[in-house]
């Protein structure tokens, strides 16, 4: 398997999708001629022509809507948003529309649709720029998550997005678009919704996370293993519909869970995993569950106070180390 | 509308017209007096005396042509087609309604009629019908997406977003503000710097025209020419229709903003008395013809309540369906 970026995968993903399927189209500020903020639509524009490969205006709302509109008229849009940050412009259309549409209707129509968003903290950008908001989308039903950590997963999943006809929020992480990873060459890999990984078996504890933060808790399991200690890594690969059964049967194992999100601690993603695990797994625990979490503030600016809001591969070390001590 | 109605419409045509009206005037009416006695809950806003923009425009436009539409939706969906019978028991939220239920009074929806939806966001259907637009022309299809929406939407970021857009990328949207001078309680000038508001389209290139709302073959007249000019063009187009509701925004409004004068002022200029009128003076109709129209929109509407009366309620199981594919 030849090896490439998480952006390179994510490209590769819209390639092969739209060569395979006419109806497919790009859309987004500035990823035509830009070929995008990040460069994720490299090379799109001048394969696929300008019809199948559009600048649009920065308006976010309306970005949404008009795949939402796309997708019932049959066409299958995928849409950038240049930052998750400016999803909260377009949350009318993302949570009053695009995961309405189908339910209040009766299930008349689908909207087979995507949008794309890079996000995540890390590179000093500042409060607006920093935002993990995946807590927002996995609230709302009627829309897939899904958030790669891997450029495989990015692969499998940014084309099952594609091809399902359901809502998709595909989340990616600003600071993994430069790492890399074997990616398969099937033009058919697909990674299904709901499927949840284990990149990494253990046995004394289990390190749960999603997108850069996967990568975080494999990194610390590489650091705990030269202290003896076994952790298991699931990588949830998709928060909505979340494979809440693999994450279970890891904790039944294991007996320890280590929750790791980058979103805010309140109301975050960490505690409704935590409490599945509670009401499913109370009888086997042999000590809390751990949450591992973003700081309750807006992000500053400055390298050295940046760093202690977003969960750090040495922040979960310690975090497993504390929960070993402890015994119900 | 000046002129001879013989010269621009067929008699079936413009009794067609007549009946539209009529069903719609009293498939409203009843649903007041349905909600009154309960079986009608939620948000209910009727359009009563804004029938003529319904029924003129759709004439107007092909049935292959999307139209899309807001909270006050039940006349736009049964004039392009829907059965009464099933706008009805939606209200009731029975298992027969056209949504199953689940959609109520503000989100009715006819694929097969090419009527994609009643959405009660204020100017949530705007980026929609840009994207329903867009995608037509993707297709290449021979469709045009027609977009009615209230005076109170204009001052929404969607109305400028989609404007924009729709004209950046000449989009096949057709453009019906359905302006009835008050956005729930607050009156036009209230609420927009430029009251006159097909002059707001200026900004973004867009030709508009003011239209008589509740002349009906003004609406059509304007709405036929409008429809084939972003046909022929592929690009977006705006018409405001100037109307009045008879009642309050929604039936939790006794209106007590606007004086009965005004109200008054109006109602004397009610679309369907105002065709009525024309049809007997030229000829075209006389009052037995329109008496039996009129008892058959009566009947037709009694049966409508009595469908919706007796239809089951969803099963409890049916909350899951339909939220994904």
């Amino acid at each position: 398997m030849p090896e490439m970026t998480y952006r390179d995968a994510i490209n590769l993903a819209l390639k092969e999708e739209m060569r395979r399927d006419q109806k497919v189209v790009v859309y987004g500020e500035d990823v035509a001629l830009y070929e995008g903020a990040f460069k994720v639509t490299r090379g799109l524009l001048s394969e696929f022509g300008e019809l199948r490969v559009r600048d649009c205006p920065i308006s976010e709302n309306t970005i949404v809507g008009v795949a939402v509109g796309a997708a019932m008229a049959g066409v299958r849009p995928v849409a950038e948003l240049m930052t998750v940050n400016f999803a909260l412009l377009a949350m009318d259309q993302i949570v009053n529309h695009m995961a309405k549409v189908r339910y209040m209707f009766g299930g008349q129509i689908s909207v087979p649709m995507v949008v794309r968003m890079p996000g995540g903290g890390g590179s000093q950008l500042g409060a607006q720029h920093s935002q993990s908001l995946e807590s927002y989308f996995m609230h709302c039903p009627g829309m897939l998550v899904a958030y790669p950590a891997t450029p495989a997963d990015a692969k499998g999943l940014l084309k099952s997005s594609i091809r399902t006809d359901n809502p998709v929020i595909f989340l990616e992480h600003e600071l993994l678009y430069n790492s890399k990873g074997e990616v398969p060459e099937d033009p058919e890999y697909l990674v299904p919704f709901g499927k949840a990984s284990i990149m990494r078996q253990g046995e004394a504890v289990t390190l749960i996370g999603y997108g850069r933060m996967s990568i975080l808790c494999l990194q610390a399991a590489q650091l705990l293993e030269k202290e003896g200690v076994s952790c298991e890594v699931v990588d949830l690969r998709t928060l909505s519909p979340l494979d809440t059964e693999t994450f279970l049967a890891s904790v039944a194992k294991t007996g320890r869970a280590v929750v790791v999100e980058e979103c805010w601690r309140n109301a975050g993603l960490g505690g409704d995993i935590a409490s599945r695990i509670y009401e499913r797994c109370f009888d086997t625990l042999l000590a809390r569950v751990k949450r591992i979490s973003g700081l309750d503030v807006p992000m500053p600016y400055s390298r050295k106070i940046e760093k202690i809001c977003i969960p750090q591969a040495e922040g979960i070390v310690q975090g497993v180390r504390d929960l070993l001590n402890e015994s119900y | 509308m000046a002129g001879n109605l013989r010269e621009l419409l067929s008699e079936e045509e413009l009794l067609k017209f007549y009946e539209q009206m009529v069903v719609c005037r009293e498939f409203e009416e009843s649903c007041a007096e349905q909600y009154s006695k309960g079986h009608i809950t939620g948000f209910l806003h009727l359009y009563s005396g804004q029938e003529a923009v319904a029924v003129g425009c759709t004439a107007g436009l092909k049935q292959t042509d999307y139209v899309l539409s807001a909270y006050r939706d039940h006349a736009q969906a049964i004039v392009r087609g829907a059965d009464p019978k099933r706008v009805m028991a939606e209200l009731f939220g029975k298992a027969t309604g056209i949504c199953k239920g689940k959609g109520g009074s503000m989100h009715l929806f006819a694929p097969e009629l090419n009527f994609m939806g009643g959405y009660a966001i204020v100017g949530g259907q705007f980026p929609i019908a840009v994207g329903l637009a867009w995608g037509s022309q993707l297709q290449e299809q021979d469709r045009i997406t027609a977009c009615f929406f209230g005076d109170g939407s204009m001052n929404q970021g969607t109305f400028h977003e989609s404007l924009n857009w729709a004209r950046l990328w000449d989009l096949p949207v057709l453009f019906i503000c359905e302006n009835n001078f008050y956005g729930i309680g607050t009156e036009v000038h209230r609420a927009s710097a430029q009251a006159a508001l097909h002059r707001r389209t200026c900004g973004y290139d867009i030709p508009s025209e003011k239209v008589d709302g509740m002349d009906v073959v003004a609406m059509y007249q304007a709405t036929k020419r409008a429809a084939e000019w972003v046909r022929e063009r592929q690009r977006p187009y705006f018409i405001e229709a100037v109307t009045y509701r008879f009642r309050g925004h929604s039936m939790s409004d006794p209106a007590k903003y606007r004086s009965s004068s005004e109200a008054d002022v109006w109602k004397s200029r009610d679309p369907i008395p105002n065709l009525s009128r024309r049809l007997l003076e030229e000829g075209i109709a006389d009052q037995a013809r329109l008496d039996q129209i009129n008892q058959a929109a009566l009947a037709q509407v009694r049966e409508a309540v009595r469908f919706a009366e007796d239809s089951p309620w969803p099963e409890d199981a049916e909350v899951w369906n339909d939220i994904y594919v």
